[in-house]
């Protein structure tokens, strides 16, 4: 199973430990915001706004270099687009793992 | 390089930031969560280089590069490829980055805004198009044809012109009057410095817009429609604050 894991955000910091914590807590500012937001969307069955949403998060998913779980949000962001959220659930399931992962830092 | 970066997720534009940072001849000058506000800072304040995301909500990024008349170079940074494409359609954009960015890639990026840069350079000033409607900025009035009477009307007196099947409706200040023509053969009666498509069916005058809410302009009493397409050249004439 995929764990989300700081590799990118290691890379992209190299020894500027100030910039890699600055980054962290501007994900951290920014992810239960959008996640938010979707869940208000999904809810309210307005499945495009939750797409553009999905957009936006499958970007922290290739920050937190979730590559499964990116391609599944490329996916699940057609599928909503096409007015369909059965993906829903194993989606809620990452940003669950992120949220979690996001609270270790 | 002065560059500024326009995209509406903060990490994004921290990482875009950080690439700029780790280059010696980029400047970040300033950063947007949406694009309104990066036109009206480039209303005040030129830069060399726009980094910009393509899908942001309500303005896309390729509303924001119709908007601009003289833009800088500009690279795009998106999720998808696809957009790649279309985006590669306007001369001003030199490249696109796919998220998530990488120094490698984005130092492949710098080489090909130089190149484009000197390349601009190298090019005779083009003028052609302002020359061409200089008639156009001198007179102050045209005429209709209404029922073999010639009207004369002042530029500024016309607030709408809507298409209406082989005829047009001009509506002014005072009255309205129906001409058999099309939109398409006044418009070329008309300067662009007070008149602009907005449209298919809508000439307006600019001046006259009360009001502009997302998808229609107020004028006098009358909502007219604003196209997608049309908005961004909309945008780029009005005297945003």
């Amino acid at each position: 199973m995929e764990q989300p894991n700081l590799k990118y955000i290691k890379e992209l910091s190299g020894d500027d430990v100030e910039f890699e914590e600055k980054f962290i807590s501007i994900l951290k500012d920014e992810f239960p915001v959008e996640v938010a937001t979707y869940r208000d969307h999904i809810d309210s069955k307005e499945t495009n706004k939750a797409a553009d949403i999905v957009h936006k998060l499958k970007h922290k998913f290739n920050i937190l270099s979730m590559e499964e779980a990116y391609r599944f949000a490329v996916v699940f962001e057609e599928q909503l687009r096409s007015g369909k959220t059965e993906m829903d659930s194993d989606f809620n399931c990452t940003l669950g793992k992120i949220d979690d992962f996001l609270k270790t830092l | 390089m002065d560059c500024i970066i326009i995209d509406d997720e903060a990490t994004a534009r921290a990482i875009v930031a950080r690439h700029c940072s780790l280059v010696s001849d980029l400047n970040v000058v300033e950063e947007f969560d949406n694009a309104i506000d990066a036109i009206k800072f480039l209303n005040r304040q030129e830069v060399d280089v726009i980094f910009l995301d393509i899908h942001m909500p309500g303005f896309s990024g390729v509303d924001f590069v119709q908007t601009l008349k003289n833009p800088p170079k500009i690279v795009l940074i998106t999720s998808d490829t696809e957009f790649a494409i279309e985006a590669y359609e306007y001369e001003a954009i030199v490249d696109y980055l796919v998220k998530p960015l990488t120094l490698e890639r984005f130092v492949k990026s710098m080489g090909k805004i130089k190149n484009a840069t000197r390349k601009t350079t190298d090019r005779p000033d083009q003028g052609s198009e302002e020359k061409k409607h200089t008639h156009l900025d001198k007179a102050e009035d045209l005429y209709i044809n209404i029922d073999k009477r010639l009207i004369k009307l002042h530029f500024n007196e016309i607030l709408v012109i809507r298409a209406n099947g082989d005829y047009i409706d001009v509506t002014t200040e005072n009255k309205e009057y129906r001409v058999h023509t099309t939109l398409k053969k006044i418009k070329e009666k008309l300067p662009d410095q007070i008149f602009l498509q907005i449209h298919r069916s809508y000439v307006i005058n600019i001046s006259k817009i009360i009001d502009i809410e997302d998808n229609s302009v107020l004028i006098k009493k009358m909502v007219i429609p604003i196209s997608r397409s049309n908005r961004p050249e909309l945008m780029r004439r009005l005297n945003l604050v």
